[in-house]
C-alpha cells in the first residue's frame, strides 16, 4: 500500500499561485501575524499624525514667535517650540507629510524600476541577461549614498529630484530578486503552456510572470520605502536633502542638533522617534509580508 | 581553489573599471566648472583658461578619464581645490581614522552578534529571545545620526562621561591612548549597536537553522561539550551568511560612518568628504567614492573567497 501513504496532492506543501489568484492562504497567514498588525498600526499612526493631525491641532507650523523660543512642552505647545518659537508638534505633522510622501514615492518608483529590469533580464536570458546583471554588479559596488550626496551638492535638491535619484540608486536589489524569481518561474509548466499557446513576450511578462513575482515585489517595496524614508531624512539632516522652509523630520533633527547643550530634548527626540517609528513599522510589515509571501520561506526553510 | 581565486579576481576587474568610470563621469558631467567656485565671479577668461589648462579640464572627457585613471593607479588622486594639499595627503590622515572606527565596530559587532545570535538560537521563542529580538528591531530601525545624537545627549550632556566629539580636547593636541579612546568611544558604540542589531538577526536565523540539523544531534549524541557543539560544529556553518553579509555591508558601514563622523565631528574620511561636498571640492569627493567603491569590490571578493574556503560545497570553478 505504498500509494496510500503518499499525501494527497493538496494536503502537503502549500501550492504556489499559478495565475495571481489564490493568494488567500498567504493573506490569511499575513493577517494572523502580530508583526503585520504592529507594522500597519505604526505606519497608520504616522499617516494619521501627519495627514489628519493638522486638521485637529490648529497651530500654524510656520508662525514664529521670538518671545517664546525654546519653550519646553506645555499645554500651549504640546512638544515645545524651536529656536524661532515655532510649534514643534505642528512642524512634526507637516514635516511628516513631506518625509512620508517622498519616501513612499521613491521606494515605489525604485521597486517599479527594479521589477521591470528583473523581469526583462530574467525573461531574456542569455547574453542580454548576462550583460544586464553585470551592470547591476557594477552598480552595486558604487557607494550609493556618496553619489546621492554628490548629486545633491551639485544640483539644488527638490522633492522630485530626490525621488528620482533615490530610486535610480536603489532598484538593484529588487532587480536581482525579481530576476531570480523569474528564472525559477520560467521552468514551470504554466509558463511553457502559455508560451506554447502563443503568448507574446509582453503578455507572458505582464499576465503570467508579474502576478507570480508580486509576493517578492511587495516585500522589497516595503523595505524600499523604509530605506527611502531613512535616506531622505539622512540627506536632509546633512543639509543636502529637502530644502527649507517646508519642514521635514531630518531637517528638524538637524536644527535641533545645535541646541543639544541647551537641553532642548524636545527638538531631538520627537523627530527622531518619528523616523524610528516609520522604520520599525516598515521592518515589521516587511518581515510579516516576507514570512507569508516569500516562496523560499514558504517552503519551510525557517 | 587557486583557479577559483584567479577567475574571481578577473571578474572583479570589469567591476572596478565600471566603478571608476561611473564615479568619474558623475563628477565631470557637473554643469558649471569648478573654476567659478574657485576663482570667484571676478575671474577673467584668461584666468579661467589658465586654470583649466593647469588641471587638464580643457581636454575631452575620455582623455581626461584615461589620464586620471593612469594617475590613480600610481596613487595620485589629484589636488584638493581648496586645501592646497594632495587628496592622497588628506586621505592618508583621514582614512586610517575612519578604518579604526569601522574596524573596531566590525570586530566587536562580530563578537557580539555571534554571541547574541547563538544565545537566541538556543532560546528560540522564549522570553529572552523575544527581548533580544525587540532590541534588534529597535536599533536596526534607528537612523545612525539620531542614535549618535541620543548618545551625545545621554553620555556627554547628562552624564558627562565622554566628550561630545572631535578627536582631541579643545585647544590641545591629540595625545595618549586615553584621550583617543574617550573620543572614539561614543561613535564606536553607536556603530557597534547598529551593526549588531543587523547582524545579530542574521546570526539568529542562521544558527537556529543549523542547530536542528542531524549532524548537530550527532555531535551532541557523541557527548561533545555544548561549547564545542555550538562553536566548532554549529558556527562553521552559520557563520557563512555572516561572512557574505559583512562583505556586502561595506557600503552601508561607510555610509553610516559619514553620518557618524558628521554628528561626532570626528575628522575621518566621512567628515572630509562631507566638508568637500559642501565646498564642492570634487577631487576629494571623487577619491572618497573611489575608495569606498574599491573597498566594496574587495569586500565582496574576500567574502566570496572566504565562503569558498569555509564551505566545502562551493565549486571552485
Amino acid at each position: 500500500m505504498a500509494v496510500a501513504s503518499l499525501p494527497a496532492p493538496d494536503a502537503g506543501g502549500p501550492i504556489a499561485p499559478e495565475s495571481g489568484r489564490g493568494l488567500g492562504r498567504e493573506w490569511r497567514s499575513f493577517w494572523s501575524n502580530p508583526l503585520a498588525i504592529a507594522g500597519i498600526s505604526l505606519l497608520g499612526f504616522l499617516l494619521l499624525l501627519s495627514f489628519v493631525g493638522p486638521l485637529i491641532y490648529h497651530v500654524n507650523p510656520e508662525a514664529t514667535n521670538l518671545l517664546d523660543t525654546f519653550a519646553a512642552p506645555s499645554a500651549g505647545h504640546v512638544l515645545g517650540t524651536d529656536a524661532l518659537g515655532r510649534d514643534e508638534l505642528a512642524r512634526l505633522m507637516l514635516g511628516g507629510q513631506l518625509s512620508l510622501e517622498v519616501g513612499f514615492a521613491a521606494g515605489i518608483l525604485s521597486v517599479l524600476l527594479g521589477t521591470l529590469y528583473g523581469l526583462v533580464a530574467g525573461l531574456a536570458g542569455g547574453w542580454l541577461d548576462a550583460i544586464m546583471m553585470r551592470i547591476v554588479d557594477i552598480l552595486f559596488a558604487l557607494p550609493g549614498l556618496y553619489i546621492l550626496l554628490l548629486v545633491d551638492s551639485i544640483f539644488s535638491p527638490s522633492a522630485i529630484l530626490l525621488v528620482v535619484v533615490i530610486s535610480v540608486l536603489s532598484w538593484l536589489g529588487t532587480a536581482r530578486l525579481v530576476r531570480a524569481e523569474v528564472l525559477t518561474l520560467k521552468q514551470r509548466e504554466f509558463v511553457h503552456a502559455a508560451r506554447s499557446l502563443g503568448s507574446g513576450t509582453w503578455r507572458l511578462m505582464l499576465r503570467h510572470l508579474l502576478p507570480n513575482v508580486m509576493g517578492v515585489v511587495m516585500v522589497t517595496a516595503t523595505f524600499a520605502v523604509g530605506g527611502a524614508i531613512l535616506t531622505v531624512a539622512g540627506l536632509s539632516f546633512l543639509g543636502l536633502g529637502l530644502p527649507p522652509p517646508t519642514p521635514n523630520w531630518g531637517g528638524m533633527l538637524a536644527d535641533g542638533t545645535n541646541y543639544i547643550f541647551q537641553n532642548a530634548w524636545w527638538l531631538i527626540y520627537p523627530p527622531g522617534l518619528a523616523i524610528v517609528a516609520a522604520e520599525l513599522g516598515v521592518n515589521f510589515l516587511g518581515d510579516a509580508l516576507r514570512a507569508s509571501f516569500d516562496p523560499r520561506l514558504r517552503e519551510g526553510r525557517a | 581553489m587557486l583557479k577559483y581565486t584567479v577567475s574571481r579576481l578577473f571578474q572583479a576587474i570589469p567591476t572596478l573599471i565600471g566603478v571608476t568610470m561611473i564615479s568619474f563621469l558623475i563628477v565631470h558631467l557637473v554643469p558649471g566648472s569648478p573654476v567659478y567656485t574657485m576663482l570667484g565671479p571676478k575671474a577673467t577668461p584668461h584666468m579661467v583658461a589658465l586654470f583649466n589648462a593647469e588641471y587638464g579640464l580643457n581636454l575631452p572627457l575620455p582623455v581626461q578619464y584615461v589620464r586620471w585613471l593612469g594617475q590613480v593607479v600610481q596613487g595620485n588622486l589629484g589636488i584638493s581645490y581648496f586645501q592646497n594639499q594632495t587628496v592622497m595627503q588628506l586621505m592618508s590622515v583621514a582614512l586610517p581614522r575612519t578604518l579604526a572606527l569601522i574596524g573596531l565596530a566590525v570586530v566587536f559587532a562580530h563578537v557580539f552578534s555571534i554571541a547574541m545570535g547563538t544565545y537566541q538560537a538556543r532560546r528560540v521563542n522564549r522570553w529572552d529571545d523575544h527581548a533580544l529580538t525587540s532590541f534588534s528591531y529597535f536599533f536596526y530601525s534607528m537612523p545612525t545620526f539620531w542614535l549618535g545624537l541620543v548618545m551625545i545627549m545621554i553620555f556627554s550632556f547628562y552624564l558627562s562621561w565622554f566628550p561630545p566629539g572631535g578627536l582631541a580636547n579643545p585647544g590641545q593636541p591629540p595625545v595618549g591612548f586615553v584621550v583617543w579612546i574617550s573620543h572614539i568611544a561614543l561613535p564606536s558604540i553607536t556603530l557597534i549597536l547598529l551593526t549588531v542589531a543587523g547582524w545579530g538577526r542574521y546570526m539568529r536565523t542562521a544558527m537556529s537553522e543549523t542547530l536542528v540539523q542531524d549532524y548537530i544531534r550527532t555531535a551532541r549524541a557523541k557527548g561533545l561539550s555544548e561549547w564545542s557543539v555550538l562553536f566548532k560544529h554549529g558556527l562553521r556553518n552559520s557563520v557563512l551568511p555572516l561572512i557574505t553579509f559583512v562583505g556586502f555591508s561595506i557600503p552601508s558601514l561607510f555610509a553610516g560612518n559619514l553620518f557618524l563622523e558628521e554628528v561626532f565631528n570626528y575628522p575621518g574620511m566621512g567628515l572630509l568628504t562631507y566638508n568637500a561636498l559642501i565646498n564642492h571640492d570634487y577631487p576629494i569627493v571623487l577619491a572618497a567614492v573611489l575608495i569606498v567603491g574599491v573597498l566594496t569590490v574587495f569586500g565582496n571578493l574576500v567574502a566570496d573567497l572566504l565562503y569558498a574556503f569555509v564551505d566545502p560545497r562551493v565549486q571552485y570553478t
